[in-house]
């Protein structure tokens, strides 16, 4: 299945997803930081803990979906933007890690660090995923 | 694999971040050194391995023996000794907290490696010597069907019961090795969520009034302040009526009470807030002031800011108690006993104090029962070992210490809730 996927090629629909995933969870987390900072209800970093847990298995599978892209993908322009891709699915995977260990902290601990890594990510992701897309045209998987 | 590997080295990088410096700083009496605190990515975390005694055995100083007494409890406690000698042993495991962000499952299962995996008694055990030469040969179920019974007292001819929903009681008649019946509820117990579900208890000398421990229902406030309503406080409740009310708050763990012989004073020992570091916070013991708020959750140590706790509030941390006698971080103490002659010379005044052992520090500690010398009735002076060896420096740990309990007749009785064994430590007879 990865190895119908070439830059240029057809997007795969599982692909798809994976690349589309993480944004919303992400931005849902960001969104939830930014309540409970402007309410001391700590359901709310519960719910941002959560997002990012579940952003973060999305992300793991599109960082590896792309490791392997990465060498199958046509020397030139289309390996340079899957590079780019991969290593923005990197940063994305260390960053998040980091925001879900800091979401791990009890109460307002989280602060200040919690929606300023949540904001980070959800760019991060909204960047791998555009970049991941415009690589790719909708077409019939081979 | 790359993956792996960076979380791996990801992980290891974030828990390097943690500080825990060479050598403990002193954290003992009533002014003990508070570090700055530290917010690791990764908290420390170092959880017993829980390893059969094997050929080990209980260390304790010179001049002293200690034996099991008896052992395979659903987890022992807390006990009592009864005026004939007989001791009841509490047995259970309560607390129904459901896990509520992905950290509560992975340090819940982390966590429970450490502790017992038996399955909760619910249960009173009555160990009996009739002949009075240690050993224990009589054993039976004293009440059954408890919800995990912690804090036991007698007084007026009634044995007192903290299960972790309620206080109930037993009448008891000297002698007797089954309660005659069903408990009386005195009152319910704060018991929604019941993160700390252990309640501890202690009976005023004139038998009117009972003081619970109830602890915090979070480390800081995690699950909300509605969920801390009637926590982290000491109940005062009227034996007659059951009417309570809180005699001292800001308490985060009260995980024992005791009564100082003589002055009718209040003492307990409590567990304080984790995630700050390795030092921080001391677990104390203190006497317990009437109307007095101890800090948690908005401070420490008196006016030690603690900003997790929002929103804050400046006035209750002005007026928040220094605690008597710091016994060092996370040494998780969890049974309180005040000594007498019978102990020997060193220890005739005095506290006992078992120390359950931390997991949030790299380097242990706790892990044993120490002994808190007093004057004139105060804390004098550092706390002594008294019983170690229940946690070799490999991490193999063969026991976690509880309750501890002075038998009049002359010995230090010890619950362990890792090896399920009642300890019986007595001055070696000449």
């Amino acid at each position: 299945m990865a190895a119908d996927v070439r830059l240029a090629g057809p997007v795969h629909p599982l692909h798809a997803f994976l690349l589309a995933a993480p944004v919303p969870l992400f931005l849902g987390g960001f969104l939830s930081d930014l309540a409970y900072g402007s309410t001391p209800e700590p359901q709310w970093s519960n719910f941002a803990a959560w997002l990012i847990a579940g952003a973060m298995v999305f992300t793991g599978f599109a960082l590896l979906w792309a490791s392997i892209a990465l060498p199958r993908s046509r020397a030139g322009g289309g390996r340079a933007r899957a590079g780019v891709v991969f290593l923005l699915l990197l940063a994305l995977f260390a960053l998040g890690l980091v925001d879900s260990f800091v979401h791990a902290r009890d109460a307002y601990a989280i602060m200040p660090a919690a929606p300023i890594l949540s904001a980070i990510v959800t760019a991060l992701a909204g960047a791998a995923a555009w970049l991941g897309f415009a690589g790719l045209r909708a077409g019939e998987t081979k | 694999m790359k993956r792996l590997l960076l979380t791996a080295a990801t992980i290891s990088l974030l828990a390097g971040c943690n500080h825990d410096g060479g050598s403990d700083p002193n954290q003992y009496g009533g002014d003990p050194s508070l570090p700055a605190q530290q917010r690791a990515l990764v908290p420390s975390m170092k959880i017993a391995d829980p390893t059969p005694w094997g050929d080990h055995h209980p260390v304790v100083p010179a001049g002293y023996s200690i034996t099991a007494i008896a052992t395979g409890f659903g987890i022992a406690r807390q006990t009592l000794v009864l005026p004939n000698g007989d001791i009841l042993v509490a047995e259970g495991r309560g607390g129904g907290e459901s896990a509520l962000r992905p950290k509560d499952f992975i340090a819940g299962f982390i966590k429970a490696k450490g502790t017992s995996q038996a399955k909760s008694g619910n249960r009173l055990t009555l160990l009996r010597d009739s002949d009075g030469d240690g050993v224990y040969e009589g054993r039976s179920v004293f009440a059954d069907h408890l919800n995990a019974p912690y804090g036991l007292a007698l007084a007026g001819g009634q044995l007192y019961v903290a299960n972790q929903d309620a206080l109930v009681r037993f009448a008891y008649a000297p002698g007797q090795t089954k309660a005659s019946g069903p408990p009386v509820t005195v009152t319910q117990l704060p018991a929604y969520i019941n993160h700390h579900w252990t309640k501890s208890l202690a009976a005023s000398p004139d038998g009117r009034f009972l003081y619970v421990g109830i602890g915090s229902n979070s480390n800081i406030t995690e699950r909300g302040m509605a969920a801390e309503l009637d926590r982290a406080q000491i109940w005062q409740v009227d034996a007659a009526t059951g009417a309570h009310r809180p005699f001292a708050t800001g308490i985060r763990n009260p995980t024992a009470l005791a009564i100082q012989p003589g002055t009718g004073q209040l003492w307990a020992v409590a567990n304080e807030r984790d995630e700050l570091g390795p030092d921080l916070v001391p677990d104390y013991l203190t006497s317990v002031r009437e109307g007095g708020f101890y800090g948690w959750p908005y401070s420490y140590w008196g006016q030690n800011v603690d900003s997790r706790a929002q929103p804050q509030d400046p006035a209750k941390v002005a007026s928040a108690i220094r605690p008597d006698y710091g016994l060092g971080s996370h040494v998780a103490a969890l049974g309180l006993a005040f000594s007498s002659p019978v102990m020997g010379a060193r220890f005739a005044e005095g506290v006992f104090v078992g120390e359950h052992g931390s997991w949030n520090r790299s380097r242990p500690s706790g892990y044993k029962v120490v002994f808190v010398p007093f004057r004139g009735g105060r804390p004098a002076g550092p706390p002594v070992d008294v019983v170690t060896g229940f946690h070799d420096p490999s991490g193999a740990t063969f026991g976690r210490p509880v309750g501890v309990t002075v038998d009049p007749r002359g010995a230090l009785i010890v619950a362990d809730d890792l090896s399920n064994t009642i300890w019986r430590m007595a001055p070696t007879r000449r």
